[in-house]
């Protein structure tokens, strides 16, 4: 007579090995892909070729910024219609606020216009801040714009 | 007397946290992962400001131009001087003109590395105004600070 081991179960044990080389090549792809994406976001500005400021309001004079850079591309002033300002950017906006107020442009209407005109050297980030130094300010979660008409003078070679 | 089995012993480990682990480990990359960074280029690192927000409604027709600390202008994966940047606007003018739009439809994104001298993206928008392009993006980091 023939005796069964009755203490041993048969076990159906599944191979693991391929799927867990799957996903780990699936894991491998996802973090060698994988990058912190940085939000980003855009200053729009209108710049047609030649335009002069539209009709000229006697009332709304142009504002102009001159910044000024050393040979490295380094800020070293900036001036609002003749008016010293020297690297501060604070200034410069409470400078802004207070020759354009704390009025929002009306609906259809176009607002200040503001033209930069920078040194050909000047580093592009202090140029970014002069332009986000005149567009507004954040009250808490809230933007406050001031100026949004920009435009740029002709390069100074 | 006991018989006993000739089965080779076999010490197999408890798989199943790991297994546990790892799939949630490639939910998470797979939730994070954003292929829409086609726009990125690894020699332009763009300024901060904390006024942008990122648009609501994506631009009709970009024309993305990375300026370079150098002042090298790359559009489309070619690379581009101020002086050759012309031709490759100009292709871009035909591609928006066979779609019944005109130049001023088109949005010009500017990505300008942080150092990048302000007169060389003055010559790039220069070079965008002389085909008739007349809006401008310039696009910086979104600093939440």
């Amino acid at each position: 007579m023939k005796i069964r081991n009755r203490g041993e179960v048969e076990k159906n044990e599944l191979n693991m090995t391929s799927m867990i080389d799957i996903v780990f090549l699936l894991l491998v792809f996802f973090v060698m892909t994988f990058k912190i994406v940085e939000m980003e976001g855009d200053f729009s500005v209108r710049m047609p070729l030649g335009e002069s400021s539209g009709v000229i309001d006697e009332t709304d004079l142009p504002l102009k910024l001159r910044l000024r850079a050393d040979a490295d591309g380094r800020l070293t002033s900036m001036s609002l219609n003749d008016i010293d300002l020297g690297t501060d950017f604070a200034q410069l906006r409470s400078n802004v606020l207070g020759l354009v107020g704390n009025s929002a442009p009306i609906e259809g209407e176009e607002g200040p216009e503001i033209e930069i005109d920078s040194d050909y050297n000047l580093r592009y980030e202090n140029v970014i801040n002069a332009i986000t130094a005149v567009s507004g300010y954040k009250d808490g979660n809230q933007v406050v714009k001031l100026i949004e008409k920009i435009k740029f003078a002709k390069p100074r070679r | 007397m006991r018989v006993k089995s000739k089965k080779p012993d076999l010490a197999s480990g408890d798989l199943t946290p790991m297994i546990d682990m790892t799939f949630q480990l490639i939910a998470f990359f797979m939730v994070l992962i954003n292929f829409a960074q086609t726009e990125a280029n690894d020699r332009v690192v763009l300024p901060s400001s904390q006024l942008v927000k990122p648009p609501e409604v994506p631009l009709e027709f970009p024309i993305i131009l990375h300026v370079a600390q150098d002042g090298e202008i790359v559009l489309g994966g070619d690379d581009y001087t101020v002086e050759t940047l012309r031709i490759g606007l100009q292709r871009e003018m035909v591609v928006i003109k066979a779609e019944g739009k005109t130049a001023d439809d088109a949005s010009v994104v500017i990505r300008a590395h942080q150092d990048t001298a302000m007169g060389d993206v003055q010559e790039v928008i220069r070079v965008a105004q002389e085909q008739s392009l007349v809006n401008f993006a310039l696009r910086v980091k979104e600093d939440n600070r």
